[in-house]
């Protein structure tokens, strides 16, 4: 099986260790991944932002520079809907393999819930909407931590509400999203946990954004760190981070 | 020429960020609405999850829906043949203005100066009630909600619940100062303000000639007219009066009377979270002896012919006013009705009166269609599957497009897209982004020159990498 690692755009640039993760992780299971050095972004903030021409540039470059794979793995639930919900419609049937968020590789094609993890930490889950919502990744990601040793796994309330980030929406109307980043940060905090977890760096950028802003010290992880994390090799709360 | 200005979206409201911000600020606002729509979204889950066939409801509806927009045109003539056939007279009605013309004309003709009102978004849309106002009539609103907003001088904050925004404390209030024999003793029991409202309103139902009324349906082959309420108030409004004129928007259609067993799951269970609504009202034509003797129907295009227009966003005159997608909504939970402007609030709002409006200078409007993060959850509730937020990005686009390529987000935009169509240049951007190290302290950035300090008015940003991950496989693995 040929798959590709699509990092993103957010996530090759500001947090290259979570794409590290992914790797380390994929290679553990006895993946072969490879990393196509001419992608770039899916185009999604475009498209979300009402620039859908320039969008459809950045999904025909996708389409060719993933052409041939039998699987695409994204660490970013948003992205991946972008391809597999918002591509159709922009520039109908594209060459590229098939794309999968991190979770729904693992579960569905590699079907693996225990990936030998281990991160002795107090964690909650932020399900993030468009993993939720365009792709339906269910439970997947919280199976996937329920089977990591050492992991306490503490529910979020109203777990299901967005963070408040939406692209664009953050800056364009800032104070709005502030006020739901209120909402959800209250929310991480009534948990106790250390960490909190997600399936996508955006939105941990933004409500981690937030909670360091509160000296919170809650930390924000994204899951593919969590699951590459092992007794021999842990994880830490790395400097470049 | 100059159109006509469309009053679905209010005159002299802030664009939606600063409107927002103006309601973020009242703490009872946002205590009210936590409260409001977490109690009814919780319970619009529980009745929902009792229907194992909810998917295939919600797939009907739009099936149906679908249908009646594609033949919209021969629907509409079959309609007014039935309903003509039973009595009723047909009125057709380009904008708000000739609507609320018809409906003025017909109260001065019964020489009434005073109307009551059944609880109705359609009226709302036209801006009736003012335009009766200044024409001399007096148009009372029955429903409890509608009659707070009505003698608070307010503005309806939700489609359902208008006056989602008060809480009681402030309608007995509203009550005391402005309900004609309120008593100033009137304690804040929602029994007792229903009670003084009830008294109030009864007398207003027997002396009113004419009354005036939205529709939920039309049901094209019978020439029924449909209204679906929770009081009572409008069965007495739509049974009492002598004269009937019901203002309904040529998207209200279903083909046959068999439809409705969809609606009438979908609408109740979705909007007030009940598994059937208390009062459903339906009359076809006139019946002699029998209600009101005269019953006029207004078909209202207002804006929505040029919608059916648009393929993408035609998708919003599926709408059935349920409300359930202001209900799960963040950015509502958060601003309240009032920010969006309009009597069509939250999601629906922001794809609907933007539509209606069609008015591409219109800031305001404009700034509907990015209020939103696009989380989607407005989407997965709505009982016809309009899909929200494919709508809400292709506004966007519209938006964009009026405002032509000079804007600075507009050079913004094709500036990055240039650099991420080739990833030479990404990777060069990519290193010139990480001298922003010079500028964090302790791992992360705490104040960026605008427009990157509407982030960090709130947020710290992550001190950027010494090195890409491109650049770390180049070492490893390249």
């Amino acid at each position: 099986m040929r798959v590709a690692l699509f990092a993103t755009c957010m996530t090759d640039t500001f947090f290259p260790e979570t794409a590290k993760s992914v790797v380390r992780l994929l290679e553990r299971l006895g993946c072969a991944v490879e990393f196509p050095l001419a992608q770039t972004c899916c185009g999604q903030m475009h498209f979300n932002t009402g620039y859908p021409d320039q969008a459809k540039d950045l999904a025909l470059a996708y389409g060719d520079v993933f052409a041939g794979y039998d699987a695409v793995v994204a660490p970013s639930g948003s992205c991946a809907g972008m391809v597999r919900d918002v591509y159709p419609r922009l520039c109908g049937d594209l060459p590229a393999g098939p794309t999968y968020e991190l979770s729904e590789f693992l579960i569905d094609v590699l079907g693996v819930a225990d990936v030998g993890a281990y991160f002795p930490h107090r964690v909650t889950y932020h399900p993030t909407c468009h993993s939720l919502r365009m792709l339906g990744v269910g439970d997947r990601p919280l199976r996937l931590l329920r089977s990591v040793r050492g992991l306490n796994l503490v529910e979020l309330p109203q777990a299901e509400s967005c963070c408040g980030f939406g692209g664009t929406f953050a800056v364009k109307n800032a104070d709005t999203s502030t006020a739901m980043l209120g909402d959800k940060m209250r929310a991480v905090a009534d948990t106790g946990a250390e960490v909190l977890t997600a399936g996508d760096n955006s939105c941990l950028m933004h409500i981690g954004g937030g909670l360091s802003r509160m000296r919170t010290g809650v930390r924000t992880v994204h899951l593919a760190d969590i699951l590459a994390s092992t007794e021999e090799d842990p994880w830490t709360p790395s400097a470049t981070r | 020429m100059d159109a006509v200005r469309n009053p679905v979206t209010w005159l002299g409201t802030p664009e939606f960020p600063k409107a927002a911000r103006t309601a973020l600020a009242n703490t009872q606002l946002r205590n009210n609405l936590r409260a409001a729509t977490t109690t009814i979204r919780t319970k619009r889950a529980g009745v929902v999850a009792e229907l194992d066939d909810w998917e295939q409801l919600r797939l009907a509806g739009e099936a149906i829906k679908n249908d009646v927009l594609s033949r919209l045109d021969e629907y509409l003539v079959e309609l007014e043949a039935s309903v003509t056939a039973r009595g009723g007279i047909v009125h057709w009605a380009r904008d708000a203005a000739e609507a609320n013309q018809i409906v003025l004309d017909i109260a001065r003709a019964k020489g009434t100066d005073e109307v009551v009102k059944v609880k109705s978004m359609a009226t709302a849309e036209i801006g009736l009630n003012e335009a009766l106002e200044a024409g001399g009539v007096h148009a009372i609103e029955t429903d409890l909600a509608e009659l707070i907003v009505q003698l608070g001088h307010d503005r309806p904050s939700h489609i359902l619940v208008p006056a989602i925004h008060r809480n009681r404390s402030e309608i007995r209030e509203i009550f005391r100062r402005e309900m004609p024999g309120a008593a100033s003793d009137l304690s804040d029991e929602p029994r007792e303000l229903a009670g003084a409202a009830r008294q109030y309103l009864r007398q207003k139902f027997l002396s009113a000639k004419v009354a005036v009324s939205g529709a939920n349906f039309g049901v094209v082959d019978t020439g029924s007219i449909v209204v679906v309420e929770s009081e009572g108030n409008g069965r007495m409004c739509l049974t009492l009066p002598e004269t009937l004129v019901t203002v309904m928007g040529i998207e209200k259609l279903v083909p046959s009377w068999q439809d409705l067993e969809v609606f009438l799951q979908l609408l109740p269970r979705s909007s007030t979270a009940e598994r059937m609504n208390p009062y459903t009202s339906i009359w076809s034509g006139v019946t002699p002896g029998d209600g009101p003797q005269e019953f006029h129907l207004v078909l209202l295009d207002n804006g929505r012919t040029a919608t059916l227009a648009d393929t993408v966003g035609r998708q919003a005159l599926r709408c059935i006013r349920c409300s359930a997608c202001l209900n799960v909504c963040p950015v509502y939970e958060r601003t309240g009705g009032e920010a969006y402007g309009s009597v069509y609030p939250g999601p629906i709002g922001a794809i609907l009166a933007p539509q209606l409006a069609d008015n591409p200078h219109d800031k305001q409007a404009a700034s509907l269609p990015y209020a939103s993060t696009l989380c989607g959850a407005c989407y997965e509730v709505c009982p016809v599957r309009i899909n929200i937020p494919e709508v809400l990005t292709h506004l966007r686009a519209e938006v964009v497009a009026a405002k032509g390529k000079r804007t600075p987000e507009a050079l913004a935009m094709s500036a990055l897209a240039w650099v991420l169509r080739d990833h030479r240049r990404y990777e060069a951007a990519q290193k010139a982004g990480s001298l922003a190290r010079l500028i964090s302290r302790d791992g992360k950035i705490s104040k960026l020159p605008w427009p990157g300090s509407k982030w960090t008015a709130s947020r710290d940003v992550p001190e950027p990498p010494a090195e890409s991950f491109r650049s770390w496989w180049r070492q490893t693995h390249g």
